[in-house]
């Protein structure tokens, strides 16, 4: 499988807001020489707790945030060097993002239409075939699984679920080879959140796509990712190349994560003796939800299994 | 929104008063009794009557003619004043707010300067640099009130600007000029409308100010302000001659400002939702 994309040794700082003298030039290291490859075809996972910099590493893969050292090449290209115009809309175009909050992440003054008509203006402008603007629309919102009736709604009168729906079918019509989803499905309910993964996985499978998933819940990694990231305080602090392997974690720091999502509901000080003893059982029983839901083809199925993947349920 | 708006009693009203307002300006010289620049001394100070619906002044010229043909210069050259401010506010607001960094910092100073300094003094001074015309109390307002708008509008730039929409736009590639165009000026527009209405008013005061301090509309051509300024040498013997004219700014320039009132109150989303 080739290297879609890879980013090598990025550093991004933030100047501090709270200088300790008048012209301080303080700043706030948020990357440590993050370096990452993602591969044809698959899903890499980064989870972290709030402000442990994975979206701050979203926005810089996402050509949005320059960083001050290191370098990020898509398909080969290196994403923040200087070129023209044409050449970087090409480039631009083969990623897009999706993002956790579905409220703010299209304009509320657009129709779906609209909002997807914008990515279609970028992909005609990079020299994509887009000759039948409607049609194409038509053929996005089949895709995700929305009526060809919604083309004229607003925003306001979609549901969450339906809006993410939007959100990835405008980010489908510039063709792109990496989808971003940072937190795309953790502001939604439980059941609507297996839908969007179904979604995911169906589109990924039938485009061919990479995804990198940024979130802070577990669960929904494992459902997806073929491999995963912890970030804590800007660095790597261990990846997990086989997801079925996620038992076998060693820092404490990823099993603490673990046993969060797993909800053992122990203390600090057993929270230790629990870590020597990550339960291989309730791992597998992780895995083997995840299995079930991956087999499973209807959403209602795959909603059942995420109830039963529960913490009260497996806890 | 416009539901909101309109089921606001005020609001109708004032939007009553400017239309209309705007209404028998434009229609002037067609509904006036008189023409407004014939004098006859010997009908000086008359009391209103059917000829003479608001009375004479003291040359004899009709008072309602010349109101309402005063409507052009003191509605029409607000208008003027508040796009050319807006105009020029939208324009480096926008830029400063969505561009940030070093063209911000320049932009941002330059207000600061600009609203350092008392702005009628400013206004006087560069009428006073430039001669008196009506000309040039345009250009001096613009050049003076631009600042105050352009850091209003950046303000509302940047809270848009950070919002996911505008950054998938830019992160697949739409041009700066289509995010700004398409995304930023309809997200701003709402404040920029309560702005411009607010501002009318303020601009309303301006022309009749300098009008009255002899600045702006010269003698003859009739404009409420300047109006003012001729009934003030009679104020001793006559005084219901300030009547009309002033009566006429504040009730124009209240319209407009509860106007801008009613506006935000119809745009804020929590005021629909309540």
């Amino acid at each position: 499988m080739s290297v879609v994309l890879r980013a090598k040794d990025i550093r991004v700082s933030f100047r501090k807001e709270q200088q300790s003298s008048l012209f301080g030039q303080e700043r706030q290291q948020v990357l440590h020489d993050i370096s990452l490859d993602l591969r044809e075809g698959e899903c890499l996972g980064i989870i972290g707790e709030s402000g442990s910099g994975k979206s701050t590493l979203g926005r810089v893969l996402s050509g949005l945030l320059k960083p001050e050292g290191g370098r990020v090449y898509l398909e080969g290209s290196d994403i923040y060097e200087k070129r023209s115009a044409k050449s970087k809309a090409a480039l631009q175009h083969r990623m897009a993002l999706v993002f956790q909050d579905y409220t703010s992440s299209v304009n509320p003054r657009f129709r779906v239409e609209n909002i997807i008509g914008e990515s279609l203006r970028i992909y005609r402008k990079a020299g994509g075939d887009c000759s039948h603007v409607r049609q194409r629309t038509y053929e996005l919102l089949d895709q995700v699984g929305l009526p060809a009736s919604f083309i004229t709604r607003y925003p306001h009168e979609l549901s969450g679920g339906q809006l993410q729906r939007v959100c990835i079918a405008r980010a489908l019509a510039v063709c792109p080879r990496i989808i971003l989803l940072d937190e795309a499905i953790s502001s939604l309910d439980a059941s609507t959140q297996v839908q969007i993964m179904d979604l995911l996985s169906t589109v990924q499978k039938s485009l061919g796509l990479s995804y990198i998933f940024i979130t802070h819940d577990l669960t929904s990694i494992t459902y997806l990712c073929n491999r995963v990231l912890f970030f804590q305080h800007g660095r790597i602090v261990e990846q997990v190349d086989q997801i079925s392997q996620l038992s076998s974690l060693q820092t404490a720091y990823a099993k603490h994560l673990l046993h969060s999502i797993m909800g053992l509901g122990v203390s600090d000080s057993e929270q230790e003796q629990a870590d020597l003893l990550v339960s291989e059982s309730e791992i597998s029983s992780l895995a083997l939800v995840n299995d079930a839901r991956k087999g499973a083809d209807s959403p209602q199925a795959g909603a059942v299994m995420a109830f039963s993947s529960k913490p009260s349920v497996v806890g | 929104m416009l539901k909101q708006f309109f089921k606001n009693p005020l609001a109708l009203m004032c939007l009553v008063i400017v239309g209309g307002t705007a209404f028998l300006g434009i229609f002037a010289p067609w509904i006036v009794p008189h023409d407004p620049y014939a004098n006859n001394i010997l009908n000086k100070f008359a009391s209103p009557s059917w000829a003479y619906p608001l009375g004479t002044d003291q040359l004899g010229r009709c008072v309602f003619s010349r109101m309402l043909y005063g409507i052009r210069p003191t509605l029409f050259l607000s208008l003027v004043v508040m796009l050319g401010t807006l105009g020029l506010g939208v324009l480096l607001g926008t830029i400063a707010g969505y561009f940030r960094g070093i063209v911000d910092e320049v932009i941002m100073r330059v207000v600061d300067i600009m609203l350092s300094f008392p702005s009628q003094i400013m206004i006087l001074a560069v009428v006073a640099l430039l001669g008196v015309d009506i000309r040039n109390v345009i250009i001096a307002t613009i050049f003076i009130k631009w600042a105050w708008y352009a850091r209003m509008i950046r303000t509302a730039t940047i809270k848009y600007a950070e919002m996911n929409f505008v950054l998938f736009s830019r992160s697949i590639g739409s041009g700066n000029l289509y995010i700004l165009t398409r995304h930023m000026l309809p997200c701003i527009a709402a404040e920029l409308a309560v702005l411009a209405s607010l501002d009318m008013g303020w601009a309303i005061l301006n022309i009749s100010t300098l009008s009255f301090l002899g600045l702006g509309v010269q003698a003859p051509v009739p404009e409420w302000g300047a109006m003012l300024n001729e009934a003030k040498n009679v104020m001793a013997s006559n005084p219901e001659q300030m009547i009309v004219p002033g009566l006429a700014v504040v009730v124009l320039v209240g319209a407009f400002n509860f106007l801008g009132d009613s506006l935000r109150d119809a745009l804020d989303p929590k005021a629909v939702r309540s």
